[in-house]
């Protein structure tokens, strides 16, 4: 809120689409054909609204999920309820390829091992494939007014580098240009972990008042450097090192970081702390973007089972491993076919890896929580481990306490590359009116 | 001395694959980072480690090296069973390593 009242913005961007949730969502669909929608579109759009309508911020979101029509409609209500008139809605769709994709021979990029090579391996498992569309679906709609751009899966920097192609008019071959709008993409997307968020380490690198974190802006010249920064006054802290960390995170290969608008380079990019929360990056450059677009194809993959129970005082380890062995025995015997399973001490080993810590010198801790996880075929099998970790509380070790349990479906996603001529956006605008009807 | 003294590092995912940038305080470190911080000895202080391949790259403008390590996520978020899935714990972890102090030098950075 900070952002859409005091941003001053041109644009504002909400990325909320993780790599599983689009699966998640076409799931949601199936079941209602009026889902499949980000489940906080209606409370976010309630609350910015207003103010972008008041201040001519455009607003672009992937919320539309597995629905962006739907979605639209939502966002057209909250408008005629707030009394906005006017206002254009616009849905960028046509990432939705399982058509392409359900039953080829494409190879998996992710897959679940031996199991399956291609996406025919996963038979009739797979719920889901959704393409990462670029820029240009979402240019168009701006191109025709639109003043809110909803869509499902777009490439998480696209979204940002949209805005910027359309106001700079940069052509969609100008790689270098396209580089840069997607190196200010790839530093919002993540909002807070630019400015403070997944960073702050207490006495090493402290990060004032993250209770009530700025989300950052940037702003972008035609030549495409740009500076990023936050609202004055808001929380956190945008410093050379918080913009090394995002410019960095999940690019893999630096200088070739892989989006269907460029091949981005930023392993020679230059940053300088300009003041307070300000820093401006330069040196971005790129090349020809790739010929295939990668999807992401969502699959049932059997059935997850946890279960957790601690252990406090002396002896807790010793009590938590022997816990461990009992439901690893029990399993074995009952004849319970779990595929894979994991035990760990949540407080020793559950999240710690590498040699830095050495397990013969370390201080038994106050308490610990043994976690038992397992992959099982069904659902009755997945619930009978959850069972097992139950049982602890009468029959293992002495003084188990809080017994959390839980067993679902997975739902997994691999991905695939298509050519990308085969994937066909689609876009279309609406204007809204406070007296019609969504 | 350990490595947190002279580097922060950040994790990322993709699919089964874990990104750790490590990124040296100070500039003049840089040179005796990317000495270290090979990708055999990223794989000696991570023994549980699945057997995929480990690869570097260099980002001297910033100070920083990036670390992927290929199918090191047991499926990844979306799959694997550990609480971490993401392997976000793991820039963390590997700032625990041991590491000999940089030589001394008079660089004001």
């Amino acid at each position: 809120m900070e952002l859409a009242e005091h941003g001053r913005l041109d644009y504002l961007v909400f990325e909320c689409l993780a790599e599983r949730t689009v699966a998640l969502a076409q799931l949601d669909r199936l079941r209602d054909p009026d889902s499949g929608y980000n489940e906080w579109l209606e409370e976010r759009m309630e609350a910015v609204l207003e103010p972008c309508a008041r201040q001519g911020t455009r607003i672009i979101t992937n919320m539309g999920a597995a629905n962006p029509t739907a979605a639209a409609r939502v966002v057209a209500e909250v408008a005629r309820r707030l009394g906005l008139d006017g206002l254009r809605i616009a849905t960028v769709t046509g990432d939705d390829v399982l058509h392409l994709v359900k039953g080829t021979h494409l190879p998996l990029l992710d897959g679940p091992g031996r199991a399956a090579s291609t996406v025919s391996d996963l038979h009739k498992t797979v719920v889901s494939a959704n393409a990462y569309l670029g820029a240009t679906p979402i240019i168009e709609t701006l191109a025709q007014g639109a003043d809110v751009v909803v869509t499902g899966r777009v490439a998480d920097p696209s979204l940002f580098l949209a805005p910027l192609m359309h106001e700079f008019g940069w052509p969609p071959t100008d790689w270098p240009l396209l580089a840069r709008g997607t190196a200010v993409g790839h530093l919002l997307e993540c909002a807070g972990q630019l400015t403070g968020g997944y960073y702050a380490d207490p006495g090493t690198k402290d990060v004032p008042d993250l209770a009530r974190l700025g989300f950052p802006l940037a702003e972008v010249a035609e030549d495409g450097s740009f500076t990023v920064t936050k609202v004055p006054g808001s929380g956190g802290r945008l410093t050379l090192a918080t913009v090394t960390e995002q410019l960095l995170y999940e690019v893999h290969d630096p200088a070739a970081y892989l989006t269907p608008d460029v091949t981005a380079d930023f392993s020679h990019a230059h940053l300088t702390h300009l003041a307070e929360d300000r820093v401006a990056v330069t040196g971005i450059t790129g090349r020809e973007r790739p010929i295939t677009l990668k999807a992401s194809v969502g699959y049932r993959d059997g059935f997850l089972a946890h279960g957790e129970i601690s252990y406090a005082g002396p002896g807790a380890v010793a009590r938590a491993r022997e816990a461990a062995r009992i439901v690893q025995q029990r399993l074995t015997r009952a004849e319970f076919p779990v595929t894979e399973a994991r035990y760990d001490l949540i407080g020793v080993d559950a999240v710690h890896r590498g040699t830095g810590t050495d397990p013969t010198t370390a201080v038994e801790p106050a308490e610990v929580r043994l976690r038992v996880a397992a992959r099982t075929e069904t659902l009755l099998q997945a619930r009978r481990l959850g069972r097992e970790v139950a049982s602890l509380w009468l029959n293992g070790p002495c003084g188990g306490a809080g017994v959390t349990r839980e067993a679902r479906e997975n739902i997994a996603i691999t991905s695939v590359l298509l050519p990308r001529e085969l994937v066909m956006p689609a876009t279309g605008v609406q204007l809204n009116t406070a007296g019609a009807t969504p | 001395m350990k490595l947190h003294e002279l580097a922060h590092a950040r994790s990322g995912d993709k699919g089964s694959t874990a990104d750790i940038s490590v990124i040296a305080y100070r500039p003049a470190h840089y040179p005796h980072l990317r000495a270290l911080l090979t990708p055999d000895r990223i794989r000696a202080h991570f023994p549980d480690l699945p057997p995929g391949p480990i690869h570097r790259y260099e980002i001297p403008s910033l100070h920083a090296l990036k670390f992927v390590l290929h199918d090191a996520l047991d499926g990844g978020v979306t799959r694997s069973l550990r609480l971490d899935a993401h392997g976000k714990s793991l820039a963390a972890c590997l700032l625990e390593m041991d590491v000999p102090a940089p030589p001394t030098t008079d660089a004001k950075d």
